[in-house]
């Protein structure tokens, strides 16, 4: 029975609470999502609802983002001469941050919402109970399912957002200059490494993963009510967004070890 | 209806001693001791926050009690491990007084969707044949490729019922099953759990604070005053005492 006279924690304790709540919830995923039964259909729903029902906000803002670095970058290298760089400086630009970057935030403002408010209205309206109840894991169905389709999902979207933002940028090279379309590709090609592929991938797989994990656990925790949903969306938009840039800026100084 | 064994004692399905939870410093129950009986409707009766719900979370696991002991089917609920509480409650159907329907599948996806994942062996043609008939069970066959959006408060709550009615349960667990519903409705969904009893050979716990409902549905009826149950036997028994705090709850259910 609770005392009458019993303390809170305080601001701090109640911070390393959260984080030992984070790191069980971690464990639990890797726990519940490699051990059968497996949910391989709604993982399949989801990778379609992550993945695909994405694609025309990504093709925009890609196309956009090729378009508008290739018009900014120009009259700098113009200055020494050096416009026929843009290719390479676009390819490795967009590969190496801009495409893992944009897609990550696009996807945290629309896919780490939609599951944070999604699964706090399931909580809010007691039918993750009733999964409980009826004898189905939902940590397994809701939360398993959706972090593995943002984990697969979002790699394949950072490469398609890179090769639309090279035709963004081929459309503008092209319009100011007389290159054909093969000099553009082989030339960023030629420019991309190896390690800039690997790098990009590890960097997006971490980036789905964050945001899906940080979605599902804003919402499968959100309080009663509905102002507990509107909550969960937005904790789960500011701090996917946050901790994306946080691990942009560990991942670089990381990769950045293997190219000197 | 009254099961008994071969010695003639009734076979306790549901059985919580000493039971207390607290949230904070608010005692919600302090003290509870409880039976259930294989084949009766036990209603439980009391004001909101009395904690009545939660006590039926306690029953099936959702919430965890501070202290006493709650044995459902001859398990006890807090000392077994999580895949036998999974298979515990297979066989205790939940009915939430919202519904809880899974909002984003019609309701035939819904009454598959435990089915599917518990009877793993069922074929296409199985799974769709016990939907049918669990859905004919509460009258809304019509209802079978509709959106939990689409129906009333009435029809949510027999597909609710439905829903944990395909599993087959010992023990169903009504959670205010009348709340926000007309009074014409209200019979019926009283009519639905005597008949579910009856078909389905079930013991049920009905939470409810509307006496009309628990008239016509309780073989017998226990009040939650003050965290503990101080009232338990028939209706007639229940409410044939001097006590204010009952009588008040009587009169007002009645004039209103």
């Amino acid at each position: 029975m609770a005392e009458d006279n019993e303390k809170k924690p305080g601001r701090i304790s109640r911070m390393f609470l959260v984080l030992y709540d984070v790191w069980q919830f971690i464990g639990r995923f890797f726990k519940e999502a490699f051990l059968p039964p497996y949910e391989g259909k709604e993982l399949m729903r989801q990778c379609y609802d992550i993945g695909y029902r994405s694609l025309l906000l990504i093709s925009l803002t890609g196309f956009i983002t090729g378009v508008v670095f290739t018009k900014q970058s120009r009259p700098s290298l113009a200055e020494f001469g050096a416009t026929s760089w843009l290719p390479s400086l676009v390819g490795i630009a967009l590969l190496r941050t801009l495409a893992p970057l944009l897609t990550a935030l696009i996807a945290a403002g629309k896919v780490g919402s939609s599951i944070g408010a999604e699964l706090g209205s399931m909580r809010v309206t007691e039918q993750i109970d009733a999964m409980e109840v009826s004898a189905t894991n939902p940590f397994k169905f809701l939360v398993s399912t959706r972090v593995l389709a943002a984990t697969i999902t979002i790699p394949i979207l950072t490469f398609y957002t890179a090769m639309v933002g090279m035709l963004g940028a081929l459309l503008n090279v092209y319009t100011n200059e007389e290159t054909s379309w093969q000099a553009f590709f082989s030339s960023s090609l030629e420019s991309i490494t190896f390690l800039d592929v690997i790098a990009s991938t590890i960097k997006a797989v971490l980036f789905g993963f964050t945001i899906g994990m940080v979605g599902c656990y804003q919402g499968y925790n959100s309080s009663k009510g509905t102002e507990g949903v509107g909550k969960a969306a937005n904790a789960a938009v500011v701090t996917g967004m946050f901790l994306v840039f946080v691990e942009e800026v560990i991942t670089v100084q990381f990769f950045g070890l293997f190219r000197t | 209806m009254d099961v008994t064994d071969k010695t003639g004692v009734r076979e306790r399905v549901v059985e919580i001693r000493d039971l207390h939870k607290s949230f904070g410093n608010y005692h919600v129950l302090q003290g509870v001791n409880l039976d259930l009986y294989r084949g009766e409707n036990l209603v439980v009766l009391g004001k909101s926050g009395t904690g009545k719900s939660v006590l039926i979370k306690i029953i099936v696991g959702l919430l965890n009690a501070d202290s006493g002991s709650v044995k459902v089917l001859g398990s006890e609920v807090d000392k077994i491990d999580y895949k036998s509480l999974l298979s515990l409650r297979l066989r205790v159907g939940f009915s939430f007084q919202n519904s809880a329907l899974y909002d984003s599948m019609t309701v035939r996806q819904n009454l598959e969707f435990p089915l599917v994942r518990n009877r793993r062996n069922l074929t296409k043609g199985e799974v769709a044949a016990e939907v049918e008939r669990v859905l004919d069970a509460v009258g809304l066959l019509q209802t079978l490729n509709q959106m939990p959006s689409e129906l009333s408060g009435g029809q949510r709550k027999r597909i609710g019922i439905a829903r944990t009615l395909i599993l087959q349960p010992d023990i169903m667990l009504y959670d205010e099953p009348t709340a926000g519903l007309d009074p014409i409705t209200c019979l019926e969904i009283n009519g639905l759990i005597n008949e579910v009893q009856e078909r389905f050979h079930t013991s049920s716990i009905v939470i409810t604070h509307d006496l009309t409902c628990a008239k016509a549905v309780g073989d017998r009826v226990a009040m939650l005053l003050d965290g503990t149950f101080q009232r338990q036997g028939t209706f007639e028994e229940v409410f044939n005492t001097d006590d204010e705090r009952v009588k008040t709850f009587y009169d007002y259910n009645f004039i209103q």
